[in-house]
């Protein structure tokens, strides 16, 4: 069977910056995957490219067998990649239910089924009774749920996820991996993520791609490529395996 | 659709709206000639701040140069009057498709090369300008001299040709008013409304989701002008006079914009509120000072500004979205 995603050897340079090296990699159909590395190592620059925001400069991204590198972000999502963004951006004056409403509304057209389709990705995302709140006014444990909602409520097949744990405390992000899990479990929903907390990582991902300066030096399963050298010495440090 | 319509709308909120509606028909009845035009000022600026707050307050566009779309249709529906008889609601026909033909390029020029922000005013500045400069030397409605529509003694309202007595327009307006207070209240309601308020929020993660921007915004300009567009017929056939330099002029795309950002940018009743507040004070202090003997030029502008700069200084967000949690009006949750 053909990969849901597949990352064939795209890299984008800013200026002088090769941010993106030659990647590879791919994601088969309900996997959860992983995308780990040093600040600055290209990852969001990865997502991006996958999500429509940069075309690459060379290369090819490939989604349910077609290609989607140099589309626009909004038709990027139109085919079925939800993402959140690492700074998170909802829509602030809105409403989480209007957060949420907004994604649901892609793929329907009536806006009371819209509302319906959020309860219930609000409900999965422990956010229902806060639904009337403005996403302005939450913290950002609950704005990172809201970042997850949304992009979940476009009903995607695949959902990137730019660090939804960084700033949590380890019982949200606990409770956020619970939720990834059982989303995974239950709809079949294709994850890759970025994610620097490694209890998080090594909790959800079957499978870990490390970038280091833009290139993709280790892959493979979690407990391997914590023990890979590359990884340690560039990422993890000696001290993560001990 | 009416369903939709009254959705989350609190009682109190309906039968308010009701009394203000039946205070608004019969206000003729009782209002001197001097109420009546200020009236029809208010009811004006309510429709245009409406229309566009829909581009400014829904999809988050700032437009600095709405005047253009006022003058154009009033142009259009009164030269075709002038010329050849055509009546405004024939003339509209062709004068709402130009305005939003214009908006439509200008938003197409800033949205297809991501011309945002103050740049995108800016350029709504421009074609406004350029109109005002084009038209003091397009022939066809008379130039700089000015475009007159003919005035006689009329026996009558005629509503086809909009020849006749303020009252006629006073009602033409008010019902422009209703029915953009009503148009409005569906498209925010609806799928498009969530698009603008995402745009407006947030441009990237609206396009995240799913979002085509450029495509929901040109809907916005589009409509924006349009509905501008039909405020200059009136204004056309009620003035009964037009000049480049007033109806094109910044000042009165300035006067458009006051009233939503009084009554509160991105609401539906702020536009509404707002233009009572505005013409209410000007007119007030016009008469105030008339009546103290204080004859000094700029006076009134002085305290206009003053009176704008403590509304702002004191509820940022407009009037109505405060005067909306005084009444107790904030619609329920569903």
């Amino acid at each position: 069977m053909k990969p849901l995603l597949e990352v064939q050897g795209v890299s984008k340079r800013f200026r002088g910056l090769l941010a993106v090296d030659k990647v590879s990699f791919e994601v088969p159909q309900g996997a959860i995957y992983a995308v780990i590395g040093p600040n600055g190592a290209g990852k969001t620059t990865l997502f991006n490219m996958i999500a429509g925001v940069f075309a690459p400069d060379g290369g090819a991204i490939d989604f349910a067998g077609e290609k989607i590198d140099g589309l626009p972000p909004n038709q990027v999502a139109q085919r079925g990649i939800g993402r959140t963004f690492q700074i998170v951006r909802p829509f602030p004056a809105l409403t989480v239910e209007e957060n949420v409403i907004v994604g649901a509304l892609m793929k329907r057209t009536d806006v009371s089924a819209a509302r319906a389709h959020a309860h219930e990705v609000l409900r999965r995302l422990d956010l229902y009774d806060k639904r009337a709140q403005r996403a302005s006014s939450m913290t950002l444990p609950d704005r990172k749920r809201l970042e997850v909602a949304r992009a979940l409520a476009t009903d995607p097949k695949l959902l990137l996820l730019d660090e939804v744990m960084a700033g949590l405390r380890p019982t949200e992000t606990d409770r956020m991996v619970d939720i990834l899990k059982e989303l995974n479990r239950d709809s079949g929903l294709t994850i890759l993520l970025i994610e620097h907390v490694m209890r998080a990582v090594m909790a959800l991902a079957q499978h870990i791609v490390v970038l280091h300066h833009g290139a993709n030096i280790a892959e493979g399963a979690p407990a391997d490529v914590v023990r890979d050298k590359a990884v340690i010495d560039s990422y993890l440090g000696a001290e993560a395996i001990a | 659709m009416i369903a939709r319509l009254i959705d989350g709308v609190p009682a109190r909120a309906l039968i308010l709206l009701g009394l203000l509606l039946a205070f608004a028909l019969f206000a003729p009845l009782f209002a001197s000639d001097y109420v009546l035009t200020v009236l029809i000022l208010i009811f004006y600026f309510a429709y245009t701040g409406q229309a566009w707050n829909i581009m400014m307050g829904f999809a988050g566009q700032l437009s600095l140069g709405h005047t253009l779309y006022v003058g154009l249709g009033a142009y259009t529906a009164a030269a075709l009057f002038v010329h050849y008889g055509i009546a405004p609601w024939l003339g509209l026909l062709v004068g709402v498709p130009i305005a939003a033909t214009v908006g439509a390029f200008i938003g197409f020029l800033a949205f297809r090369f991501r011309v945002g922000g103050v740049y995108f005013a800016i350029l709504t500045i421009a074609f406004a300008e350029f109109a005002r400069v084009g038209f003091d030397h397009f022939a066809w409605t008379a130039g700089s001299s000015g475009l007159f529509l003919p005035v006689k003694q009329y026996s009558g309202n005629d509503l086809w040709t909009l020849r006749g007595e303020p009252v006629m327009f006073y009602y033409v307006l008010l019902a422009a008013t209703v029915a953009a207070f009503i148009g409005c209240r569906l498209l925010l309601k609806s799928r498009i409304g969530y698009f603008w308020l995402a745009i407006r929020e947030d441009e990237e993660a609206a396009r995240a989701a799913g979002i085509d921007t450029f495509r929901y915004k040109m809907i916005a300009v589009i409509i924006s002008a349009a509905m501008t567009s039909f405020a200059g017929v009136v204004y056309a056939f009620y003035y009964n006079n037009l000049f480049p330099e007033q109806i094109f002029h910044i000042s009165r795309s300035i006067e458009i914009i006051l009233g939503p950002i009084v009554g509160g940018i991105g609401t539906l009743f702020g536009p509404i509120l707002g233009a009572f507040i505005l013409t209410g004070i000007a007119e007030a202090l016009t008469e105030g000072l008339h009546a103290i003997g204080v004859d000094v030029p700029g006076a009134k502008q002085v305290f206009y500004g003053i009176c704008l700069l403590f509304v702002i200084m004191a509820l940022p967000d407009g009037v109505w979205p405060w005067l909306k949690r005084r009444l107790g009006l904030t619609e329920r949750q569903s």
